[in-house]
């Protein structure tokens, strides 16, 4: 184990890296904790500079204000609309390309494989002008429907690089056996490969709900109205209205990140899995 | 195969090529969105860098785009916006890049079992889950003028507050800053899967040669995690040539253009309220694809490479 286990060197050094761990984490959170705080300050503290002391009472009612205001329920509404349905999308598709590039072997696999790999990697902005006509021409600027393909699209890359590599390392074995014994393929799919795919798919969905919530770029470029746009565009323009408000940009922020984060602690397994599995092997 | 053909006569045809055609049954979905969202409009953003046009559409649904051949390309020359972004861009790719040893360190500090060690993993790995916007919004607060955390503390060091968003020379500073907060986390946590895979025995025998410290790290440890510093440049990269959030959140590119960087550019470009140039912003997002691909084509060639040899 690298670097030695703590346990293995004096105890003044054991204590110090114990007293050490919370500091540092402190300190690397410390913008994070600043803007949790100044959301549940009240204004007044503000205003008469109280910035870092500790607030002069709790300001729940500053998350009142926002969701009385603004129309962030409807941003957050918003969001699960275009996040769920994008995961089921992209989790299926990638579920059937996986299958396809990790079972079986043809000519031009690798290629097709590598062409979603590629694809993944390409800087979205050269998509935008395309993608922007084209959703305007079906007549979905401004609809779920409209970011909902694109994500869908656009994640399957990652995601058949996710599962590929995933049914690629599944034995085998198992799919020979089933083949000789007149197993048709695709109940092989649905009766052999897929429920070995769970974790895979626990995995994947947690990671994409979490880069399409926070998806900021397609949601300014494919919605401009607060009935559709998600949390991460709608924070953006509240941003612009209420300046220098900070105790309500705050408290918005917060918000905003709320849903990722619990994802994050409900499915943590799942999601350093997710990372990693699909990248380092 | 033998086996199969000998009873040919009495299977279907599908029985007998259902081995060739499930694959291309199970791409089919995949394949067409992929096609007509991600391949497609990528090729025709380069045609589209060849005209002038303003993103409308005739009543009858043609363009109304106007052939101007290396016209946007040449444009781009002179431009000193174009120029800011791109020298950002580099700017924003070299320093970005200190997110992977900055991760390798605080992965290695985090690679110890003490009690509640597993909490204090996932507390640093939290910056990675927040959406950019609120990494920007968290840092715009941060560096905010007169009462900001940095301000106050240059203010108490040099008896001067720097506001670091207000001031052209540093302002792009200040955003990769805030971005190397979640980048890290990430680099953090591909190493601390990497540290994991590290080999013991290799560790043990190296540390009965008497190698410790930096050369351990450096001869025995980093060799062993080459795919994790691998997948964690590869990140970088994307990350820094993607960039688009914080610029956007934290200063739209002020003050006087000076954060610009190329996405950014483009976005203003093709939609904002400057302008709808959809062959300019074409053509400035060309430029971002093709230094991508210099990186992409380098990735790919490893990963065919190492998969080659898996086989």
């Amino acid at each position: 184990m690298f670097p030695r286990p703590i346990a293995q060197v004096s105890p003044l050094a054991r204590i110090s890296y114990q007293v050490a761990l919370p500091l540092v984490l402190i300190l690397w959170l410390l913008p994070l904790i600043g803007v949790a705080f100044t959301s549940v300050r009240p204004a007044s503290d503000l205003a008469q500079g109280n910035y870092f002391g500790w607030p002069s009472s709790f300001a729940w009612q500053n998350y009142v204000e926002v969701f009385q205001n603004t129309p962030m329920w409807q941003y957050i509404k918003n969001s699960f609309y275009v996040t769920i349905p994008t995961v089921i999308g992209a989790v299926a598709i990638s579920c059937m390309t996986g299958f396809a590039l990790g079972i079986y072997k043809f000519r031009s696999n690798l290629l097709v494989f590598f062409l979603f790999v590629a694809g993944n990697f390409v800087p979205f902005q050269i998509l935008m002008v395309p993608v922007r006509d084209m959703t305007s021409q079906l007549n979905l600027i401004n609809t779920y429907t409209g970011l909902v393909l694109f994500h869908v699209a656009f994640q399957s890359g990652f995601c058949t690089l996710f599962m590929r590599n995933f049914i690629r390392a599944l034995p085998r074995e198992l799919i020979e056996a089933a083949r000789v014994e007149g197993v048709s393929e695709f109940q092989i799919f649905f009766h052999i490969v897929l429920p070995l795919m769970r974790p895979a798919i626990a995995a994947l969905s947690v990671l994409i709900f979490t880069f399409i919530w926070n998806d900021f770029f397609w949601a300014t470029v494919l919605t401009t109205k607060a009935e559709v746009q998600p949390i991460t565009a709608g924070l953006s323009s509240l941003n612009g209205q209420w300046v220098a408000a900070w105790h309500l940009v705050s408290a918005g922020s917060i918000l905003a990140a709320l849903p990722p984060v619990a994802m994050f602690f409900l499915m943590q397994k799942h999601f350093i899995a997710g990372l990693t599995l699909g990248a380092v092997k | 195969m033998a086996v199969t053909s000998s009873h040919g006569s009495t299977r279907t045809w599908w029985q007998q090529n259902q081995q060739t055609l499930t694959p291309w049954l199970f791409l089919i979905p995949g394949m067409f969105m992929f096609a007509v969202y991600v391949v497609w409009p990528i090729l025709s953003s380069f045609w589209i860098s060849f005209y002038d046009w303003n993103g409308l559409r005739a009543p009858d649904g043609s363009s109304t785009a106007e052939w101007v051949g290396l016209g946007n390309y040449a444009e781009l020359i002179g431009d000193d916006a174009f120029e800011t972004s791109l020298k950002n861009n580099i700017l924003w790719l070299v320093l970005y890049m200190l997110a992977v040893p900055f991760g390798l360190f605080i992965a290695i500090f985090l690679n110890q079992t003490v009690w509640g060690i597993r909490m204090y993993k996932s507390l640093f790995f939290f910056p990675f889950v927040i959406s950019q916007v609120v990494v920007g919004l968290i840092f715009s607060w941060f560096y905010a003028p007169n009462f900001g955390l940095l301000y106050l503390l240059t203010e108490w060091l040099t008896g001067t507050g720097t506001a670091i968003l207000a001031d052209p020379n540093k302002v792009t500073y200040g955003i990769i800053a805030a971005g190397l907060w979640p980048q890290t986390a990430y680099c953090m946590i591909l190493y601390l899967t990497g540290l994991n895979n590290v080999s013991p025995d290799q560790v043990e025998a190296a540390r009965l040669d008497g190698a410790k410290g930096f050369k351990m790290l450096w001869y025995v440890i980093l060799p062993q995690l080459r795919p994790a510093t691998f997948i964690a440049v590869v990140v970088t990269v994307i990350g820094a040539l993607r960039s688009f959030d914080l610029v956007s959140i934290m200063t739209t590119g002020g003050p006087f253009g000076s954060s610009r960087v190329l996405s950014f550019y483009m976005y203003e470009q093709a939609l904002s309220e400057y302008g709808f140039r959809m062959g300019y912003g074409a053509a400035i997002a060309v430029v971002l694809f093709l230094i991508m691909m210099v990186f992409i084509s380098g990735f790919i060639w490893k990963m065919v490479r190492d998969e080659k040899e898996g086989y």
